[in-house]
């Protein structure tokens, strides 16, 4: 851990939220605090109510009960693409890449925000949109070069293998230089090298740019290692709450959970 | 052996992003242009000129605006020759009410107003999708067919409801001989395919391809779902309409919702299908495949006329029609852009291709 690396205000609160859908409690007062530059993971087994958490943050799910508050700023009701605005962006479980588009154009998508020229200035494709392209690109390609993916820069998404998918879809997400970034399970399914790479990019994201990071993730030696502090959630309930060491020792997530060698 | 792209280097972020990036297709875009704007007029008989390149390059345009819409924004429409009958209908009404209004003026206002009633049924897009929504703009189609043929104000109490256009002009040109209507429709066509290429290529074109391919991660970026869905219905029913209107102006000289009917609607859908989706080449790939394969079908049906009935020669040829749509449909599902492209490809790399 880089020991010079601040952690700093509190800048997400959630607030005991709850959520379900029909009868389903997917989450039940569920409380928690991000703050700033920090890794924060949360944890539990399948179903606890993870996934459910990130699209509470970014908006995609409305909580019935609580509230979340980012920057200070309280919202009940807000759609993903607003939260976009405000700077969070996401990656998500199942590899949502747009599969008819190459890897640069992908990119490219998650730096949209940052264009502001109207359509028929794109149809003309004269000033501004052309200077906007040029400038974005040159973003896009820094992003390119630090997820070490020039050579597949062209290519279709489609095309490429699983692990290189998932880098893509990281590099999306930070094209739109978000201030929070929470990545769903972004080692899922990948080898010990894969994992080694994805890690050591995490880290050097939250290095570099000082980005928030909020992720969800099953390899518990990850989780161990990367994270400054750790949230476990069990049936939609917050059951843990604090450094990696102290979930460790936590005795109800070991019951859920974690488990004990016997 | 002779497309290489070997030895041209680009050292720009802007040439890297250019429409044609190889030399050799620059070459043969000019020749093509050179063809169809200098030689063509010039040389080409009546029939070829009004007869085939016409309806051609209506018919493109269309298919470029349906592929705007369905292509690259993944909305599925069975509306566009409703939106074409705006268009054409608009554009007749804006001539006869203000009088003295320019020619591409009126052309320019119908397509507006062919947005506008676009972005009106566009509006359910909001809540469904795919086949559903096929559904919905089904129902454009036959409303907007009712309305001109049931409200005399639209063709002016024609008691037919069929009505002439009036003559052209543009700057002072009669637009009267079949070489002149080419080269009318044909610099409409063009300039309106470039600024499609242009949009498909900026930051609205990627939008409408993250909307086709994931929406929810397209939501998430941060790209507005109403806007850029409404923004797509309305220019494609732009192209639609400007379509509609050189249709009815240019091609038939006649303004008639007969000749937008569901029939038109599917051949526009045909088009891209055959085409390719998402891809403006394919746009006009598909136009000439629909509308040039009829005409040689014909002219190799004439050469046994003797032998076989016309009737059943007639038959003969829809059978064939229908087995080519199928047999390239199952050979290349993504239509005659992609073909064109694995051509390049392979030739990239002829005759030596290890």
């Amino acid at each position: 851990m880089n020991p010079h690396r601040k952690i700093g205000d509190v800048i997400l609160q959630a607030e005991a939220i709850s959520l379900s859908f029909g009868g389903v409690k997917a989450l039940t007062n569920i409380s928690l605090e991000v703050r700033e530059h920090e890794v924060l993971s949360i944890i539990g087994p399948n179903g606890a109510g993870k996934s459910s958490m990130l699209n509470v943050i970014n908006g995609v799910y409305h909580p019935q009960q609580g509230r979340v508050i980012y920057r200070g700023e309280a919202r009940s009701k807000m759609r993903p693409h607003e939260a976009a605005r405000q700077g969070i962006a996401r990656t998500f479980q199942n590899i949502a890449l747009f599969k008819g588009m190459s890897v640069l154009d992908n990119i490219m998508t998650g730096r949209n925000l940052k264009m502001r020229s109207n359509f028929i200035q794109q149809a003309l494709y004269w000033g501004r949109t052309q200077r906007e392209e040029i400038a974005n690109r040159e973003q896009v390609e820094k992003i390119i070069d630090f997820l070490e993916i020039q050579h597949i820069r062209k290519t279709p998404v489609g095309r490429l293998p699983y692990g290189l998918q998932k880098r893509v879809e990281l590099a999306r997400a930070l094209a739109a230089e978000p201030t929070l970034l929470l990545l769903d399970e972004p080692m899922a399914g990948m080898n010990v090298e894969e994992k080694q790479d994805m890690c050591r990019f995490i880290l050097d994201v939250n290095d570099e740019f000082g980005t928030t990071i909020v992720l969800i993730e099953h390899d518990m030696g990850v989780v161990m290692d990367i994270s400054d502090r750790v949230v476990v959630l069990d049936y939609g309930k917050k059951i843990g709450d604090g450094t990696p060491d102290e979930i460790r020792g936590n005795a109800d997530v070991i019951a859920a959970y974690l488990g004990t060698s016997h | 052996m002779f497309y290489r792209e070997s030895g041209q280097f680009k050292s720009s972020y802007a040439a890297d992003s250019a429409i044609l990036t190889i030399a050799q297709d620059r070459l043969f875009i000019a020749a093509l242009l050179a063809l169809a704007f200098v030689v063509l007029p010039g040389l080409g008989s009546d029939y070829l000129l009004s007869g085939i390149l016409i309806p051609f390059l209506i018919l493109s345009l269309a298919a470029l605006g349906l592929n705007i819409l369905t292509g690259y924004a993944g909305q599925l429409s069975l509306g566009s020759a409703a939106f074409m009958a705006v268009g054409a209908f608009a554009t007749y009404n804006f001539m006869l009410r203000m009088p003295g209004m320019p020619l591409l003026l009126a052309i320019f206002l119908g397509g507006l107003m062919a947005a506008l009633v676009g972005v009106a049924f566009g509006l359910p897009s909001l809540r469904i999708k795919g086949f559903y929504l096929a559904v919905a703009t089904l129902a454009a189609q036959f409303f907007i067919e009712w309305v001109f043929t049931k409200f005399g104000w639209f063709t002016n109490y024609s008691s037919s409801g069929v009505i002439s256009a009036p003559p052209m002009q543009v700057f002072g040109i009669a637009i009267d001989t079949p070489a002149s209507k080419y080269l009318l429709t044909l610099s409409i066509v063009a300039l309106m395919a470039l600024a499609a290429k242009n949009m498909a290529r900026a930051s609205i074109g990627r939008a409408w391809m993250a909307i086709r391919d994931m929406d929810v991660a397209a939501e998430v970026i941060g790209i507005p779902m109403l806007r850029t869905k409404l923004l797509a219905f309305a220019i494609s029913s732009f192209y639609c309409g400007v379509a509609g209107a050189l249709y009815a102006f240019v091609l038939l000289g006649t303004v008639d919702a007969q000749a937008f009917d569901l029939h038109r609607s599917f051949q526009v859908l045909f088009m891209i299908i055959v085409g390719g989706v998402g891809s403006i080449l394919g746009s006009f790939l598909g136009a000439a495949f629909i509308v040039l394969l009829p005409i040689c079908l014909n002219l190799l049906g004439q050469a046994f006329h003797d032998t076989i009935s016309t009737q059943f020669l007639a038959n003969l040829e829809m059978m064939l029609f229908g087995g080519l749509i199928i047999f390239f449909l199952i050979v290349e599902p993504h239509g005659l852009a992609r073909l064109w492209q694995i051509a390049k490809e392979k030739l990239r790399v002829w005759p030596f291709p290890h």
